[in-house]
């Protein structure tokens, strides 16, 4: 249904070929993806990203999510130990079925994107009457 | 793998030795690249000041009201567990990679904290305690008579 276009293991960084450019890292976001009645949806663990921030585009059946941290280290502060690192987000995928553009809906909590991709009317299954000779 | 019990070739199996490292190889293997994943969870980062020291974790999908944080002397302890919103079983899943379930996670602070003033946020999915040692543990500068 969803297949992805750029293959990562999880929350790696995404384009890491010996470059250590801290701009241009981005962490693959966890997704849940699941179909429910008549919608595909796709939520996307973005967190530290605020709702201005974040983008969404489908072009014709390729999905893409980005979203930018701002750097927000605490002021006066030096880091003491660190498990975790911040980045940008960013993960595309391609969906299998065609989705009616108007009926999306995208909602941001609590560091979760959530996309509500209707499927288009053409790509429903249409039943077929077969007329007795 | 399918392990045969008895010894086809008697008791000297050639493949016995090649067979073992196999097996050793797929364990190895196996989750290879899911290590990231580790037992500790949520991965906390740590920043210190003058006297308050702030730690960060990443909960993305909770709500304030999912995290429950405690504090004795030098241990700070998060708690919480991920809501289970879309688990009706009519949404047929292609993807699940979002943790879920309940954490706990304590860990040790570098000094005493004053408990009553402790501020924690939660914003966009990141947790943020900032915490403040107590006046009495503070270090205390020694003026020298000349």
């Amino acid at each position: 249904m969803a297949q992805e276009l750029t293959t990562q293991g999880g929350r790696d960084v995404a384009a890491s070929n010996g470059v250590s450019n801290p701009i241009e890292k981005a962490f693959t976001p966890a997704v849940d993806i699941f179909e429910k009645g008549e919608a595909t949806v796709v939520l996307a663990d973005m967190p530290g990203v605020t709702p201005d921030d974040i983008d969404v585009t489908l072009e014709r059946q390729v999905l893409t999510l980005t979203g930018r941290v701002k750097s927000h280290a605490p002021e006066g502060y030096r880091r003491l130990s660190s498990e975790y690192r911040e980045g940008d987000y960013s993960r595309v995928f391609t969906l299998s079925d065609a989705v009616d553009q108007k009926k999306i809906k995208a909602d941001f909590k609590n560091g979760v994107l959530r996309l509500e991709l209707p499927r288009a009317a053409e790509a429903k299954p249409k039943k077929i009457a077969v007329k007795a000779a | 793998m399918l392990h045969t019990t008895f010894a086809p070739f008697g008791a000297t199996d050639p493949f016995a030795d090649m067979r073992r490292v196999q097996g050793e190889m797929n364990r190895l293997f196996d989750g290879f690249g899911t290590s990231r994943q580790s037992t500790v969870y949520p991965p906390v980062n740590f920043w210190v000041g003058q006297d308050s020291i702030v730690m960060r974790a990443e909960l993305p999908g909770l709500s304030q009201d999912d995290i429950e944080i405690t504090v004795k002397d030098t241990m700070i302890s998060i708690r919480g567990s991920y809501p289970d919103h879309d688990a009706d079983e009519e949404a047929a899943w292609h993807r699940r990679e979002r943790p879920k379930g309940t954490f706990s996670r304590s860990v040790e602070l570098p000094f005493r904290i004053n408990a009553d003033h402790i501020d924690a946020r939660f914003e966009h999915g990141v947790l943020t305690v900032e915490m403040q040692r107590p006046e009495d543990d503070k270090p205390k500068r020694i003026k020298i008579k000349s």
